[in-house]
């Protein structure tokens, strides 16, 4: 099987959209059910988020008038796609895509990009309400992305490599705990959830800036959030924890380990009131500025 | 009707996201909309959700006495809930104007002429048991594709499925 098809593979089946998909609803519904019993309440059934995407697939889209209509609709195709193909290069066992060497890279970059299509999105409606929430996620984004490249780049210093592979088969060492700690830090805002919801307030600025999308484009942003959301914690799991030699074994770690940030920042969120993005801003440059000058220097001294 | 539209028809009626419009209530019909989403009733086990936007509702839920000035936004809002939409008018106020009936102030006539109505919930105000099950009566009409909207798409269509 040549590279192209291999590549093809682990867009469209695994880790890709067509297992990626039903895992993002599973674990969105986890959070769903989590809040909801954290708030004393019964929670949706476990196929809600699959009955919100089928029922928005079969709405009509409302274009508003004055808005290009191609950007408008490339959108949520762009960020499904990039979000997708950064799941790719995640090495997850059987995962039939080769890794590069400067993959991490890409994946910083294709990471970046659904960002990008929110903050669009935002601005092309014409909404005054998308455009407050397109410059509160670009605000938060510049925050946020300080320990969470930091996290990321500490790991890869101290593989010496800027390749997946790498950064999951290095020796445990002080790095991996404290890069995790980084990471975690910004997590929860690059969810978009509770102390750092800024940009999706929705008792302020109506909806995030997915404002003005109804019907399928809706859909296709809700399915690449559910997609991020199995991206950011599998590369958690695949990058800070120790693999071990059985494929199996550590699918089932990975899992689990998603599983339990996933209930650490629903947990968080639960607890918390929103911020304002001033505080937020200086949060992530003061404690995730200290946490990541912290791991950076970690990598140095050895 | 194949399988991916029967998939979608009962998405409908599992996912109903609500959008409410005050047009002129003395508040009465939406503080009572509150409990559904408290652990004491708790709508979300059958899939509503609160939405801010029309543009992603598929239920909208209009409470109190028509206004003079309140005409044109419902007739707004009401255009821009993408199909298939159901409205479901809460308490006595949008049929007869209730107490407000005669003031100079609100329209003397009832809801149903503006917009077409699904789903009745009568009361001063309802209960939210009510309500709850008037959202769900709506929901079960959007599977059924039975919703006045989209009967009239229908209509108009002559022939097809209802979108």
């Amino acid at each position: 099987m040549n590279a192209v098809w291999s590549y093809l593979l682990a867009f469209a089946v695994w880790p890709g959209l067509l297992l990626a998909a039903p895992l993002g609803w599973l674990e969105l519904w986890f959070m769903r059910k989590l809040v909801a019993r954290l708030q004393g309440r019964r929670g949706p059934p476990v196929f809600q988020p699959f009955f919100d995407f089928m029922k928005l697939l079969g709405k009509r889209t409302v274009i508003p008038r004055g808005v290009n209509r191609g950007i408008f609709l490339a959108l949520p195709l762009v960020s499904l796609g990039a979000v997708t193909a950064a799941l790719a290069i995640v090495p997850l066992p059987g995962n039939p895509a080769p890794s590069l060497p400067g993959d991490v890279v890409l994946l910083l970059y294709l990471m970046e990009v659904p960002v990008l299509c929110e903050v669009l999105a935002g601005y092309v409606s014409r909404s005054i309400y998308g455009q407050v929430a397109a410059m509160r996620e670009a605000l938060l984004s510049l925050a946020y992305n300080l320990p969470f490249l930091a996290a990321i780049i500490a790991m890869a210093q101290e593989a010496g490599s800027f390749q997946m592979s790498a950064l999951q088969a290095a020796p445990y060492s002080l790095v991996h705990p404290l890069a995790a700690l980084t990471f975690l830090l910004a997590l929860p805002a690059r969810m978009k959830l509770n102390p750092f919801s800024i940009a999706n307030a929705e008792h302020e600025i109506v909806a995030d800036s997915h404002i003005e999308y109804s019907g399928p484009p809706l859909a296709l942003f809700k399915l690449s959030h559910a997609v991020e959301v199995v991206l950011l914690t599998e590369l958690f799991a695949v990058v800070f924890l120790p693999a071990t030699p059985w494929p199996l074994l550590n699918l089932l770690v990975y899992l689990v380990a998603g599983i339990a940030v996933l209930g650490g920042v629903t947990l968080l969120a639960t607890t918390t009131a929103r911020l304002r993005l001033a505080q937020a801003f200086r949060f992530y440059w003061v404690w995730g500025g200290v946490a990541s000058a912290v791991t950076m220097a970690a990598t140095l001294v050895r | 009707m194949n399988l991916i539209e029967r998939v979608v028809a009962i998405s409908r009626r599992r996912s109903p996201w609500i959008c409410r419009l005050n047009a002129g209530s003395c508040n009465g019909c939406d503080i009572e909309i509150t409990p559904l989403l408290s652990p004491r009733y708790d709508a979300e086990q059958l899939g509503i959700e609160l939405h801010g936007t029309p543009k992603h509702a598929d239920i909208v839920l209009i409470s109190g006495t028509l206004t003079l000035r309140s005409r044109q936004a419902i007739l707004d809002i009401y255009d821009q809930v993408p199909s298939p939409k159901a409205v479901v008018a809460l308490g006595s106020c949008p049929l007869s104007g209730n107490v407000f009936a005669g003031s100079p102030l609100v329209l003397g006539q009832s809801l149903d002429s503006l917009v077409p109505v699904d789903v009745w919930v009568p009361g001063c105000p309802p209960r939210p048991q009510a309500i709850l099950d008037g959202i769900a009566r709506a929901a079960s009409l959007l599977e059924e594709g039975a919703t006045r909207s989209q009967m009239e798409s229908l209509l108009e269509g002559g022939q097809g499925r209802p979108s």
